[in-house]
């Protein structure tokens, strides 16, 4: 085991291309998944913390529950859509880096808009009155509200991309782990494990695990900076 | 342009969660004097504003201005003032953009009320991060910015200390002054007559009385003011 950690950081350290294109195609995927869903998801959880509706707890209830979606489900569902059978095979999309962007957009839309949907509806006991009293209003107050508190939905966007970078289920059907193609390190780690190559998948380990860590840090240390700066 | 005022509340009752909050109440505000609205906690005072300022609809009566002007002709300022992430001048700049105030103007405008209420220094100045009785000098520039007919001010300075009650009170002459009717209600009576024309004493969500501030505190003529007049003196 610790054999295996040591050659492992090894191939880390010395920088095998190969490897790299693997953790540079996860972080593009995963990233632009977690930034489509962002553009989508905190406005359409404002809108709903915001709007008065028939409905709306229902619509809560599901996009809650959504929070839960089995990876390899959405997967399995995008797979449908994009094969060459489905609606969408004219796009041949299927086993590309796009496919994957899809199927984690759609795994992790629901965690970034349920998390800003609670933020917004938190923030709006605070300011409702406030902005009613300034003539502002639905659409407009969700995004003055979403503005305000942004800092703060970086948490929200912080867990998309968590599920993002650790599924391997959806972009393993959609992406087809394709060796320079569509490869990424939690279906090169799946394929080496079961391949015995211990080593590499246990470096590629550690780089996601260091990668989710740099990142969470540097997020928290800017939420930190922005509520010292603004209060 | 005719002026919103006077406004003019008929038979308005207002019941939330099974509790009849105010009831039958029918008054009438006209332009000019300050108006202090009174009465104990649970009296009503704060409902009656957001009634007349319009966050809250009646559940019977009619709350009617003289004339359906723009939004920007009334403001209130709350107890505790909202602030938005962003400098003190954005702050009053929102306000002006909301009510439809064009670009150019708006920095104008917001500079220029910023200067009324003392707040030029701190015009850049994150809002949150500014002291309570600046936060509440900033809410009323907020409101002095649209030039406003009449302003609602709920308790504003319930949570200052004396100094920014003093400054508060400044800038409410100031405000007075410039021609925009007052409309406050407070727990200090000693701020009521420092401020105030005349007084609306609230008991139970109804007028017990209504009376210029000179013959309300020697004679209040209902019983429930003179009580309160007479508990709340020691400490006015």
């Amino acid at each position: 085991m610790l054999d295996a950690i040591v050659s492992g950081l090894g191939l880390v350290a010395t920088l095998d291309l190969r490897l790299w294109e693997i953790v540079g195609l996860s972080l593009a995927v995963s990233l632009s998944a977690v930034a489509l869903a962002t553009l989508l998801g905190l406005p359409l959880g404002a809108a709903i913390a915001v709007g008065r509706f028939p409905g709306r707890q229902a619509v809560i209830v599901v996009l809650n529950a959504l929070m839960g979606l089995p990876p390899v489900v959405v997967g399995l569902f995008i797979y449908l859509l994009l094969s060459r059978a489905g609606p969408l095979g004219e796009l041949g999309l299927l086993f590309t880096p796009q496919a994957m962007v899809v199927a984690q957009t759609v795994l992790v839309l629901p965690i970034i808009a349920a998390l800003a949907r609670q933020a917004v509806e938190d923030a709006w006991r605070e300011y409702e009155e406030q902005l009613r009293s300034l003539g502002v209003d639905g659409l407009r107050g969700a995004l003055t509200v979403l503005w305000d508190i942004r800092f703060s939905l970086l948490t929200a966007v912080l867990a998309g991309l968590g599920r993002a970078s650790a599924e391997v289920g959806a972009v393993m059907i959609v992406g087809g782990n394709i060796d320079g193609v569509t490869r990424v390190m939690t279906t090169t780690i799946a394929l080496e494990t079961s391949k015995g190559d211990l080593p590499l998948a246990l470096g590629l380990g550690v780089v996601l695990i260091a990668i989710v860590l740099v990142l969470n840090a540097a997020a928290h240390l800017i939420k930190e900076a922005a509520q010292r700066r603004y209060g | 342009m005719n002026g919103i005022l006077p406004l003019r509340l008929e038979d308005v009752s207002f019941a939330a969660g099974g509790r009849t909050l105010i009831e039958q109440l029918s008054l009438t505000l006209e332009a000019g004097a300050s108006t202090i609205i009174l009465g104990a906690n649970g009296a009503g005072k704060s409902v009656l504003m957001r009634l007349m300022h319009g966050l809250l609809a009646p559940s019977t009566g009619r709350v009617a201005w003289n004339a359906q002007g723009p939004r920007r002709r009334q403001a209130m300022v709350f107890q505790r003032p909202v602030m938005l992430r962003r400098s003190a001048l954005a702050n009053v700049v929102y306000g002006l953009a909301a009510a439809g105030v064009t670009g150019v103007e708006r920095e104008r405008l917001a500079r220029e009320a910023l200067a009324e209420v003392g707040l030029s220094h701190v015009a850049q100045r994150p809002a949150r991060i500014l002291s309570g009785g600046e936060q509440q000098r900033l809410a009323l520039a907020r409101a002095w910015a649209l030039h406003p007919e009449v302003v609602f001010l709920d308790e504003p300075t319930a949570n200052l200390d004396p100094g920014a009650t003093r400054e508060i009170e400044t800038i409410i002459k100031a405000f007075d002054a410039s021609g925009t009717k007052i409309v406050m209600s407070t727990h200090s009576l000693g701020q009521a007559r420092r401020l105030g024309d005349e007084v609306i004493f609230l008991h139970q969500g109804r007028v017990a009385e209504r009376a210029p501030i000179e013959r309300f505190f020697p004679q209040p003529a209902s019983p429930e003011a003179a009580a309160f007049v007479k508990g709340e003196l020691p400490w006015a």
